[in-house]
C-alpha cells in the first residue's frame, strides 16, 4: 500500500472526532489499534487551568506530522497511523491531539503510538498559551528553556 | 535582499506582529536577523538558548544562509499536544 494511504495527519479548528481516526486506521491485516488522546486538564504547576489556546505554523505544523507518521512507518510494522491536533480555544476535558496507530500485533502499535505523541510535543511547530485563574502563560516559553529543535538534534548526536 | 520574517506564540506577543518583510545585508545568516531582532527587543535575549528557526518550513540552524525572498520563522519552545 503507498505511503500516502497509510498516513493521515491533519490539523483543525473544531472538536476532534475520534472515530475518523480510528476509521483511517482500521485495516483487515492489523490485530491491534493503540489510540492516544491528550486533553486540557484542570491543573498545571499548581495553577487552576481555566483553557487552552493553540495556535500553529500552517503548514510546517502538518509536514513535520508527516515527517513523524513516516519515521514509524519505517521503524515499526504497522499497518496505518492517523494524528490528529486542534488548534484555538480548548476547554478542560476537551481534546488537543490524537493519535491511532493499527498494526498486526500490539507491540509495535504501543511503542509507535508513544513515539508519536513524544516527537509531536519536541518538534511540531504548535504552540499553547495556558488560561489559568490569574494569568495567562505560553507553556515552554519560561526563561530557561532549551529550544525545541535544539533539544532533539542533541539526543540524536 | 529581502526576507519574510514570521513570528508565533510568545515572539508574536512581545514583537505585536505576526510577520513583516525586512531589508537584510547579502551573505545575511539566520543569526545576523537574529543578532538585529535582539537588538531591537532587548527581552529576546532572555529566550536566546531556547529559540528554534525555520527557512521555507524546515528547521535550520543558526548559520544557515539565508537567501532573497525566504520565509525565516521564528519558533519559540513548542507545547503541543497536552500536559500528560
Amino acid at each position: 500500500m503507498p505511503e500516502e494511504q497509510r498516513i493521515w495527519c491533519a490539523i483543525t479548528n473544531s472538536p476532534i472526532a475520534m472515530q475518523e481516526l480510528t476509521d483511517f486506521a482500521a485495516d483487515p491485516a492489523a490485530g491491534a489499534m493503540a489510540t492516544f488522546v491528550g486533553m486540557t486538564r484542570n491543573t498545571n504547576d499548581g495553577r487552576r487551568v481555566i483553557r487552552l489556546e493553540y495556535e500553529c505554523y500552517p503548514g510546517m505544523a502538518e509536514k513535520e506530522m508527516r515527517k513523524i507518521a513516516a519515521e514509524v512507518l519505517a521503524r515499526w510494522s504497522i499497518r496505518k497511523i492517523a494524528m490528529m491536533h486542534r488548534l484555538g480555544q480548548v476547554d478542560i476535558g476537551e481534546a488537543s491531539v490524537a493519535i491511532a496507530v493499527s498494526s498486526g500485533h500490539r507491540h509495535a502499535a504501543f511503542e509507535a503510538c508513544h513515539f508519536a505523541i513524544n516527537q509531536l510535543k519536541e518538534i511540531v511547530p504548535i504552540w499553547k498559551k495556558e488560561l489559568y485563574e490569574g494569568g495567562e502563560l505560553w507553556i515552554g516559553s519560561q526563561t530557561g528553556t532549551t529550544g525545541s529543535w535544539q533539544r532533539v538534534q542533541e539526543e540524536n548526536a | 535582499m529581502r526576507i519574510t520574517l514570521r513570528y508565533f506564540a510568545s515572539v508574536r506577543e512581545k514583537l505585536k506582529r505576526s510577520e513583516e518583510e525586512r531589508e537584510i545585508p547579502s551573505g545575511a545568516t539566520v543569526r545576523t536577523v537574529w543578532d538585529i531582532l535582539k537588538r531591537e527587543h532587548p527581552e529576546l535575549s532572555a529566550m536566546e538558548k531556547a529559540m528554534s528557526f525555520a527557512v521555507a518550513q524546515e528547521y535550520v540552524d543558526r548559520d544557515h544562509p539565508l537567501q532573497d525572498n525566504d520565509e525565516l520563522a521564528v519558533i519559540p519552545p513548542v507545547s503541543g499536544g497536552c500536559y500528560a
